[in-house]
């Protein structure tokens, strides 16, 4: 065998040793009995074509690789952002051990949620004591100042009453009668992370501000959304908000949670948004949503309680950070500093210089309603031209808000919507109507290889890339971070094509 | 417009919860009121009186159509009956399969969100059988009914399941605001009927709101998928249908955490009232019936 102890191959090069290849061509030709490599190219082509496109996205029945996650995923994420908050998911262990991991593998950071762990005796009986015990254990194991709970499918099929479980359970003396235990539903199989994310922040929201008097001051509160760039893009948004000297909240804000320090100390919580403030936030002037689709439910609890509410659509671009800021210096009557009026003029300026690369080059965008919105808009100022606008957790309407978006403009001529489509009719739209480039996630990566478009991640969740995260995709900084990611992109793509001496290499050029 | 009201009809399976409930609803038109019924309830017969018509498209029914609950639009399957009644109809699977009470959850949610609540003075849950999971409780959580009307005879099983309704009630009493507005009897014609329902309401510490007398109009009307009010709306019954309309409508707010006994306190009443007979009483007759063959 090629492995030794003197020079140890890594497992993608080991598999390319004549060993392996013999031995895997052996176990093909003995014992796998498929079919033969020309009908395997030839159904493969198939799948490529019109014909297949066609009956594709007629399939009702089945849905392969959704661009989406479940409820509770987004409902963790929401909890996460509290100070010293531990988000307890009332159902069965694998549920959360997958939220954890989704979040980890993203953030490469450890991602704390517990389990009530049903088991089936609990689907029989009820999980109340699964609640009385999970908050009693949470408690004395991992001293939270706050326990957030959120449900799986199994506790949701049976119908457990998460409001009378955890009053039976303080009750019981779990956890003492004052200690923060906010709920929401948030079952799996109904909507997507987005929705979760809403429904938990509501139900935080509603356990801190139900029953109080509001007294309105000039702070404002920022609810930041379902974001894979949250680190980087709470910071960016606070930086902003701190140049126009704006008084706020941020209602969740995971930016310290998912980057803490390696300095010899482990933190199991860290950052956040302080349980105090949460409270207080109930006294803002207005609730300010960086998108829309993540909070449907929280900002109408918000204006029910008298304070005024904006939505935004992922705040990227120029579009994207004017709006943002426009809206904020509205609300505040603070005015937008000379310092970001430069920003801006940087970013335009940059854009401007790379302009002639980016005229007319055709992208496929998938993700979260309030991203894709974002993303294709951002494009569209780029000169680029949206052809697919996907997302698997997209509604009607969001369907008509992206039409509308795309006739706004030119370069939204040949766009397309598909909300509800996933990532297998993705495959047959870039097959069959062809773009320069992909924007998703890191599941794109399988769409790159078999339809050859170069892939530019900035769509959660990115795992097989490290630490974009760490850097900002909204705001005019953020908007160059992108700029800058679909430039290296088409300069890269632009290289590798023509990379042959003598061949293509009349434009291997030195300057572009 | 009054606050919204929010009852529910629970009951053992066929004692003529959905006719009743149905029939008194109607009559609470007259005290005008504009009413939403929601039947909880997979056989999707708890409006069909107040429609004229057979099961309509229900919640689940027509999400199952569409692909999901999300495509679904509120007049899908919200309809308008007699005397201007909203109904809609969770629905749920065949027997047999799924889960009927995630089905109820589900077109709760979907009714609460898409404002069916909105415009009406009042919502009415029929809900079958027992409280037998949690989806049969969704409507006596929070926020939901306040008062519930536990539909019963003066049949064992009857009280038997109205006592386990009960229980429902009182765990969900203490988180949420639910009471127990009291029983509705109807008539069987068992034995001390009036006063086997009069003694369980005290025992439950509610009250008998209204014992319903047996009439075959209530047939007639039913086989003309009609209510008494409509079918009938001079009839003694129908007069009988405007009481309880009357004393439901009175009885806001009047609801009391019930008190449910066990089972043996349950055989003990129906002793008292020689429905049942004791272990004793029981053992002398086989004794005596032994004796008899023997002899």
């Amino acid at each position: 065998m090629p492995q030794s102890a003197d020079k140890v191959f890594d497992h993608a090069p080991l598999f390319q040793q004549p060993e392996y290849k013999e031995m895997l061509e052996n176990k093909k030709v003995k014992f796998e009995c498929g079919h033969p490599d020309e009908m395997v190219q030839e159904i493969g082509d198939w799948t490529k074509s019109w014909e297949y496109r066609e009956k594709n996205l007629a399939r009702k029945s089945l849905t392969v690789n959704p661009a989406k996650a479940c409820q509770p995923l987004g409902a963790v994420f929401a909890a996460q952002g509290y100070e010293a908050t531990m988000p307890f998911v009332h159902g069965s262990q694998g549920c959360v051990a997958y939220y954890r991991s989704h979040l980890s593998r993203h953030f490469k950071e450890p991602s704390s949620c517990v389990s009530s762990s049903m088991t089936e005796d609990a689907a029989v009986f009820g999980g109340l004591v699964n609640m009385v015990d999970g908050l009693a254990n949470t408690k004395a194991l991992y001293d939270p100042k706050m326990i957030a709970v959120s449900t799986t499918c199994m506790a949701e099929v049976i119908g457990d009453d998460l409001n009378s479980f955890i009053q039976q359970a303080k009750q019981k003396g779990s956890v003492p009668e004052d200690f923060d235990v906010p709920f929401a539903h948030t079952p799996a199989f109904v909507g997507s992370h987005v929705d979760g994310y809403d429904n938990a922040q509501k139900g935080i929201l509603q356990h801190f501000w139900d029953g109080k008097e509001r007294t309105e001051t000039e702070s404002i509160n920022i609810i930041p959304g379902f974001d894979g760039f949250a680190v980087a893009n709470n910071r960016e948004v606070k930086n902003m908000l701190d140049a126009m000297g704006v008084e706020y909240t941020f209602l969740s804000d995971v930016s310290d949670v998912y980057d803490t320090p390696s300095d010899g100390e482990f933190r199991m919580y860290d950052g956040g948004t302080k349980l105090e403030d949460a409270k207080t936030a109930l006294n803002a002037k207005a609730t300010i949503s960086m998108q829309e689709y993540c909070t449907p439910k929280t900002l109408e609890y918000a204006a029910s309680k008298g304070q005024e509410t904006a939505a935004l659509h992922y705040p990227m671009g120029i579009q994207g950070t004017d709006e943002f800021l426009m809206t904020v210096s509205q609300i505040t009557g603070k005015e937008i500093p000379e310092s970001l009026r430069k920003e801006r003029g940087r970013l335009v300026d940059a854009i401007a210089d790379s302009q002639a690369w980016l005229h007319g080059k055709t992208f496929a965008i998938y993700g979260d309603p309030d991203f894709v919105y974002g993303m294709a808009r951002f494009v569209m100022e780029l000169g680029g031209e949206p052809v697919h606008c996907l997302a698997t957790n997209g509604t009607k309407k969001w369907a008509a808000k992206m039409e509308e978006l795309l006739a706004s403009s030119p370069f939204g001529k040949q766009g397309q919507v598909w909300a509800g489509k996933d990532l297998w009719h993705m495959r047959s739209l870039l097959s069959t109507e062809p773009c320069d480039l992909l924007i998703g996630n890191s599941y794109g990566k399988y769409l790159e290889r078999d339809t050859g478009t170069p892939l530019i991640r900035l769509m959660f969740p990115i795992f097989d890339r490290h630490h974009h995260h760490r850097f900002p995709t909204w705001g005019y900084q953020g908007a160059l971070t992108v700029l800058v990611k679909l430039l290296d992109t088409i300069f890269d793509k632009l290289d590798d094509d023509t990379i042959i001496p003598g061949e293509t290499d009349y434009s291997f050029d030195l300057t572009r | 417009m009054s606050e919204l009201r929010q009852i529910a009809f629970y009951g053992k399976g066929g004692i003529g919860k959905s006719t009743t409930s149905q029939n008194t609803l109607a009559a609470l038109v007259e005290l005008g009121q504009k009413i939403l019924i929601v039947g909880c309830d997979p056989k999707a017969d708890s409006t069909r009186l107040i429609l004229n018509s057979k099961a309509q498209d229900t919640v689940l029914h027509m999400a199952a159509e569409m692909g999901s609950v999300e495509d679904l639009e509120l007049e899908d399957v919200l309809k308008v009956g007699y005397q201007d009644i909203k109904c809609v109809e969770s629905g749920g699977p065949e027997p047999g399969v799924g889960c009927a009470g995630r089905g109820v959850i589900t077109a709760i949610n979907f009714l609460e969100e898409n404002g069916a609540y909105d415009d009406v003075d009042y919502v009415s849950y029929d809900v079958l059988g027992d409280v037998v999971c949690g989806g049969f409780a969704m409507p006596i959580r929070e926020n939901k009914a306040q008062e519930i009307y536990i539909v019963m005879s003066g049949e064992m099983m009857a009280l038997y399941a109205a006592n386990n309704i009960a229980k429902g009630i009182l765990k969900y009493a203490n988180s949420g605001g639910v009471r127990l507005g009291g029983l509705i009897c109807n008539e069987r014609q068992t034995d001390k009927e009036l006063e086997l329902a009069t003694a369980m309401a005290e025992k439950l510490g509610s009250q008998l709101i209204h014992f319903v007398p047996r009439d075959n109009i209530v047939q007639h009307a039913e086989l003309r998928r009609q209510t008494v009010l409509q079918y009938a709306p001079e009839s003694a019954q129908a007069n009988e249908y405007r009481e309880l309309a009357k004393k439901i409508h009175a009885n806001s707010g009047k609801g009391v955490i019930p008190t449910p006994i066990t089972m043996e306190e349950l055989e003990e009443m129906l002793m008292e009232f020689g429905i049942m007979q004791s272990e004793e009483e029981r053992e002398a007759l086989i004794a005596a019936s032994d004796a008899e063959m023997a002899g």
